[in-house]
């Protein structure tokens, strides 16, 4: 029952949504409003809980058994503890924003900095052209980039046209042979699950 | 002498970068900024806008970790709303720490527009969780979904609100953001409710959206600091304040660092060559 209880809902509801779409019936509307407005929301929010569950009993073991860096795992505890109770302390007041404004987009901005740094030396160290397909790749990866920057269009005016070409035409091909990819993928796996085949997200097996 | 080039310290390399991001964000190099199709196109979408009647959502799906490419997009696509007289609907995003760059966005655009009132001519949606659904949801009705604005106000009591009811009333989305989110806006915002939809990226993301762009699905897009830096520029040039532009400051650096990773790549390529013809 545990493991058919989830795939029955799943069969239902699944086929109930692809219906609704396809039905403009009012009892079809309604059925899709009390769904995508009640339901569904709800069920985020729950999804928040376990996140926070998970995230506790992670790192609650972690500092128990003193395993490698458990320290930093104290830190998250005490950061998230710290940060929700201010948060309802003082009903999403000043302090707050200061440890949004001052603490949690600085740390975030200097992680996403430091990319610049280590691309640069990737860059010097590993992109080489050593067959056509990496030259291809290298030649056409130095011209989107200057390109893409005001010097470009001063050296050459013609430059972010070429750029713009090869976003319009040869990268869009690319992309989009993808995405119909992506799309059938998608389309495959979920009639998978609603049809109770593929089962992963049930977990255990 | 090239073996040893090819070893280099990875620590001058970091300190190569520090001095091509610094010394233009010190001294401006003012190189001029053209304009491209997708930015051009969403530019003018708004533009031509009648005040006081649809209003545009502006979204800000992305975190800290974004901010130097999108929060200028931000900026200046809330400033051009304002000088339009454009109602502007601002949703804080689809997870919790990008609410905060909607208010840093607020905070810095408002002092320029003081004529600007809550409620009438903006309104703040703060987050609630359900992301792709939120997008559903608001297809039906904006205040039920929301119930309150970022402040605590009910949606119903606000006079925009009472207009906006749902997509009806909106004749844009923009969504800025550093993931794959813009696609959800035309899965479900413009493929289920007809709205239109435009987004403004980060570079690295950019390149993904162009099939969406060709299709007519996005209105128009910003990729990256240089969709962000022209913007800057159309508004300045309408006469609309564009504020401490920082993106277009932004872009003399981008251009420094973007020669110096070229003149890198090209010097190890010479060296790996070299090298190797030896070997």
């Amino acid at each position: 029952m545990r493991r058919t209880g989830p795939l029955v809902v799943a069969f239902i509801m699944g086929f109930a949504m692809i219906f609704q779409y396809f039905i403009p019936h009012p009892l079809s509307q309604k059925f899709y409003e009390i769904m995508v407005q009640q339901w569904l929301i709800i069920i985020s929010i729950f999804l928040y809980l376990f996140g926070l569950r998970s995230f506790t009993l992670y790192h609650y073991h972690k500092v128990r058994r003193k395993k490698e860096g458990w320290y930093f795992s104290l830190i998250a505890l005490l950061a998230a503890l710290i940060t929700v109770i201010i948060g309802f302390g003082t009903r999403r007041g000043p302090l707050f924003d200061k440890i949004y404004d001052y603490i949690l987009a600085p740390l975030q901005a200097t992680m996403f900095s430091l990319l610049a740094f280590f691309i640069a030396s990737a860059a010097y160290r590993a992109f080489r052209a050593r067959n056509l397909e990496a030259t291809l790749l290298l030649v056409t990866a130095t011209i989107v980039m200057l390109g893409r920057v005001p010097f470009g269009a001063f050296m050459w005016h013609k430059l972010p046209d070429v750029v713009e070409w090869i976003l319009k035409y040869p990268n869009m091909a690319a992309q989009r042979g993808i995405l119909i990819g992506v799309g059938l993928g998608m389309i495959a796996t979920s009639m998978k699950i609603i049809l109770g085949i593929e089962r992963s997200y049930l977990g255990g097996e | 002498m090239w073996e040893k080039l090819l070893r280099l310290d990875r620590r001058w390399i970091f300190v190569l970068v520090a001095l091509s991001v610094l010394i233009p964000l010190l001294r401006p190099l003012g190189l001029p900024m053209r304009t491209t199709e997708p930015v051009l196109n969403l530019y003018t979408y708004i533009d031509t806008l009648k005040p006081h009647d649809k209003a545009v959502i502006l979204v800000t799906d992305f975190d800290p970790s974004t901010m130097p490419e999108l929060l200028p997009m931000a900026e200046a696509i809330m400033r051009h709303c304002f000088a339009r007289k454009i109602p502007l609907i601002l949703y804080g995003g689809m997870y919790p720490t990008f609410v905060g760059m909607a208010k840093m966005a607020l905070s810095r655009v408002l002092p320029d527009f003081p004529d600007v009132k809550y409620g009438e001519d903006y309104v703040f949606l703060g987050y609630i969780p359900g992301t792709s659904l939120i997008i559903l949801s608001m297809g039906e009705s904006i205040s039920k979904t929301f119930g309150n604005d970022y402040y605590g106000n009910k949606l119903d009591s606000l006079p925009l609100m009472q207009r906006v009811k749902n997509y009806d009333q909106v004749a844009l989305v923009i969504d800025l953001s550093g993931s794959g989110t813009p696609v959800w806006w035309i899965i479900y915002g413009y493929q289920r409710y007809g709205v239109r939809v435009g987004c403004g990226t980060t570079a690295v993301s950019a390149a993904q959206y162009y099939p969406y762009l060709q299709t007519g699905q996005f209105v128009g897009m910003l990729g990256g600091l240089k969709g962000a830096a022209e913007y800057e520029t159309l508004i300045e040039r309408a006469g609309i304040p564009p504020g401490r532009k920082t993106a277009s400051i932004g872009m003399d650096a981008q251009s420094i660092v973007h020669l110096m990773l070229i003149f890198l790549i090209i010097l190890g390529n010479i060296g790996y060559f070299i090298v190797r013809r030896k070997r």
